[in-house]
């Protein structure tokens, strides 16, 4: 916040700030952070909700990240989705209840060229299978 | 900074570069990078320094056939042809370096000699030859010098003026003229104007602007300097989405590096021009590629569109007359101020002046970025520089500019690529991303995908494009399922015009495209899935459907 020297419209980079640090963005910390750029609650918490890059809930100690873009979509990304929920009994954007994996969808990371692509805790992998992200998941579950 | 220390510069490097006998470049860019580029480029280091020979290994941005990764190029001193490597191994290193000055190594050799005849490179010019952290690479490629003879030599409408003649037109999408933009915002009223470069790419299934900013940061700084001289503004920021963290790391280290050398700054090249960037973050809301929703985004508030006019040129940025171009469009401007706007002008079709960047992707043979010069045949695209469909599927559409645009069928692709001629056939320009389907694709579930998209994406502030594609979606599902009737089929269509024609902002009008595009090209397919309850292409699941007919 210093950084910006307190400027109310720098509220995106400091909400980033906070959830690259704390890896969610919670009550306490979106209030600390209204307070301290001087802006209301409401438009705090509205920025925090309105855009999907911030989450309000903590993440797993792992991410399992499928892209769904459109070039991985019709390469097949739904079938990977839908194999990961099954596998780990979750639906897209929930963590596993002992609070270990987390399974998310990306709109696009970039790299469409190699699609379908997942991301195993931000590590890109490109022309991904099913068998390797549910390797990689029950890897994690092993741990 | 004068033109002269600039010179002085690039005399330098090249006498550096001059030293080696040999250059190895490696693609560092996300695809590469994601297949061990990293630990190539250690190898490659390790057995160059102990082979005797002069090499120089350097990391550069995306070489274009991404799917021919991890790619090396040699150039060597003594021989204008390069050689170019695709698919190579971190044990590839020794063979790579024992090579040089012998025969090149046969299997790892590639030819696509197709894919790059066809393309012309104005943007991506320097992308795979010049390592995007070193400013000495940027300047010893004619980097900056196109920024100092303005500032020395022309004046702010004299610019406005060669990039009018130029013919730009705005690569973000809608295709507005570059040059009529820059005038309108050099003529509003106001001490304090803004520039800003829209670097949200949240069209799924593109990414040239992320090459762009990743392979060659200091072009769009160049660029947005430039415009701001010719608009009158101080001050500029760049808008990068949050998913592109390399690109945000690798436009910090420009705009360190550009400052250090007094490129930007107060009195740049000590003139009384100032100018800096600041970077802002995204993230994650396909809606603020939209002018006015990105406004508000870079003030810290929702991203959320508001109705036009006022247009940004007049009332942008803390309602000062604000410049907003695309990465791609200030990528062009160097160039086009280093060569003159009657170069830029001869290339391309009538309407659509010089080259387009595409990011071709999908069930194409050839995956990447790809350069054209406008004006060329989409047949041309895929099946020359694309390499047509693999595994022996037949082509079936061309997707192009993401959730706002349309599908192309076979039939179409003899039409030359155009922002005009695109937005005929019921899709348009987009920012670029290019999306082959084959056979094996549902156009059915392709537009229903990009509705969902839209539906969520939608920012809720006016009601068509709220409630309209939830509709829509609902509508396309059951069609998809096999429970949809004639009269949804009609209802769809009705909906979709509604959307477009009330909608607020872009996302809201172009939102139908997808399903208009689909429907005028594909209506069999349509037609199939709710009469027959069959899905041609095998997508759908149509269980739930012949359960009821059971």
């Amino acid at each position: 916040m210093r950084k910006n020297g307190f400027a109310r419209h720098a509220l995106i980079e400091t909400l980033h700030t906070v959830q690259s640090s704390f890896g969610f963005l919670d009550d306490e910390a979106i209030r600390f952070v209204a307070l301290s750029l001087r802006v209301p609650l409401s438009q705090a918490y509205g920025v925090a909700t309105f855009y999907h890059y911030f989450t309000l809930k903590p993440p797993g100690r792992h991410t399992c990240t499928v892209c769904a873009g459109t070039a991985c979509y019709i390469k097949g990304a739904d079938k990977l989705i839908a194999a990961a929920e099954q596998r780990l009994g979750i639906k897209q954007g929930q963590t596993t209840p002992d609070g270990n994996i987390s399974l998310m969808v990306a709109r696009c990371v970039g790299a469409c060229s190699r699609a379908p692509v997942a991301l195993s805790d931000g590590e890109v992998v490109g022309e991904v299978t099913r068998e390797q992200v549910l390797e990689q998941l029950e890897r994690w579950a092993a741990e | 900074m004068t033109i002269e220390e600039l010179e002085q510069i690039a005399k330098s490097v090249q006498q550096e570069n001059e030293k080696y006998d040999y250059e190895i470049n490696v693609c560092m860019d996300l695809a590469c990078a994601s297949q061990g580029a990293g630990a190539i480029k250690d190898a490659l280091e390790q057995a160059a320094g102990s082979c005797g020979k002069k090499v120089c290994v350097r990391k550069t941005g995306c070489m274009g056939p991404c799917s021919h990764g991890p790619l090396v190029r040699v150039d060597a001193c003594d021989d204008p042809e390069d050689t170019l490597y695709h698919h190579v191994k971190a044990e590839n290193a020794e063979a790579i370096v024992k090579s040089l000055g012998e025969k090149p190594v046969a299997e790892l050799q590639c030819d696509l000699s197709g894919h790059f005849d066809k393309q012309v490179r104005v943007v991506l010019e320097n992308a795979g030859y010049i390592d995007p952290e070193k400013i000495d690479d940027y300047i010893a490629r004619d980097g900056y010098k196109a920024l100092l003879t303005v500032l020395t030599e022309m004046t702010p409408s004299g610019v406005i003026h060669r990039i009018t003649e130029s013919g730009l037109r705005g690569r973000g999408g809608g295709g507005y003229p570059t040059g009529l933009k820059w005038g309108t915002v050099a003529k509003a009223a106001g001490d304090v104007k803004y520039v800003v470069c829209n670097g949200d790419e949240g069209d799924p299934g593109a990414f040239m602007d992320r090459s762009v900013m990743e392979g060659d940061p200091h072009r769009v700084i160049e660029g947005m300097a430039i415009a701001a001289y010719a608009v009158g503004a101080n001050k500029g920021f760049i808008y990068v989405r949050a998913e592109y963290p390399v690109a945000v790391s690798r436009l910090t280290t420009a705009l360190r590096e550009a400052r250090r050398h007094g490129l930007l700054g107060n009195n740049i090249c000590n003139t009384p021009f100032s100018f800096d960037v600041e970077i802002r973050l995204g993230a994650g809301a396909f809606v603020c590629g939209e002018e006015t929703a990105l406004i508000a985004s870079i003030e810290g508030q929702r991203g959320t569109p508001r109705p036009r006019p006022p247009y940004p040129a007049s009332s942008g940025l803390w309602g000062k007359p604000t410049l907003i171009n695309n990465v791609e469009t200030y990528a062009n401007i160097a160039p086009i101020v280093r060569n003159g706007g009657k170069w830029f002008f001869n290339m391309g079709s009538e309407r659509s002046k010089g080259t387009k960047v595409f990011a071709l992707t999908g069930k194409i043979s050839n995956t990447g970025l790809v350069e054209v010069p406008m004006g060329i045949k989409l047949r041309e695209i895929i099946e020359d520089i694309g390499g047509g469909v693999p595994g022996g599927h037949t082509f079936k559409a061309v997707q192009t500019g993401g959730p706002s645009g349309g599908c192309i069928p076979s039939e179409m692709l003899d039409v030359g690529v155009s922002y005009d001629a695109l937005l005929k056939m019921g899709s348009i320009m987009g920012s670029g991303g290019m999306i082959v389907m084959d056979d094996t694709s549902c156009m059915v579930n392709v537009a229903r995908f990009f509705i969902e998209f839209c539906m969520t994406e939608s920012c809720g502030k006016c009601i068509p494009c709220r409630a309209g594609t939830a509709q829509m979606f609902t509508l396309l599902t059951r069609i998809c399922t096999g429970t949809g009737t004639m009269d949804d089929l009609a209802l769809l269509e009705d909906l979709c015009t509604t959307v477009k024609e009330t909608s607020l902002c872009g996302l809201g009008q172009t939102a139908p495209n997808p399903v208009l595009s689909t429907l005028k090209y594909f209506r069999t397919e349509y037609i199939e899935h709710i009469a027959n309850k069959r899905c041609p292409a095998g997508v759908c699941n149509m269980e739930a459907a012949l359960e009821v007919v059971a």
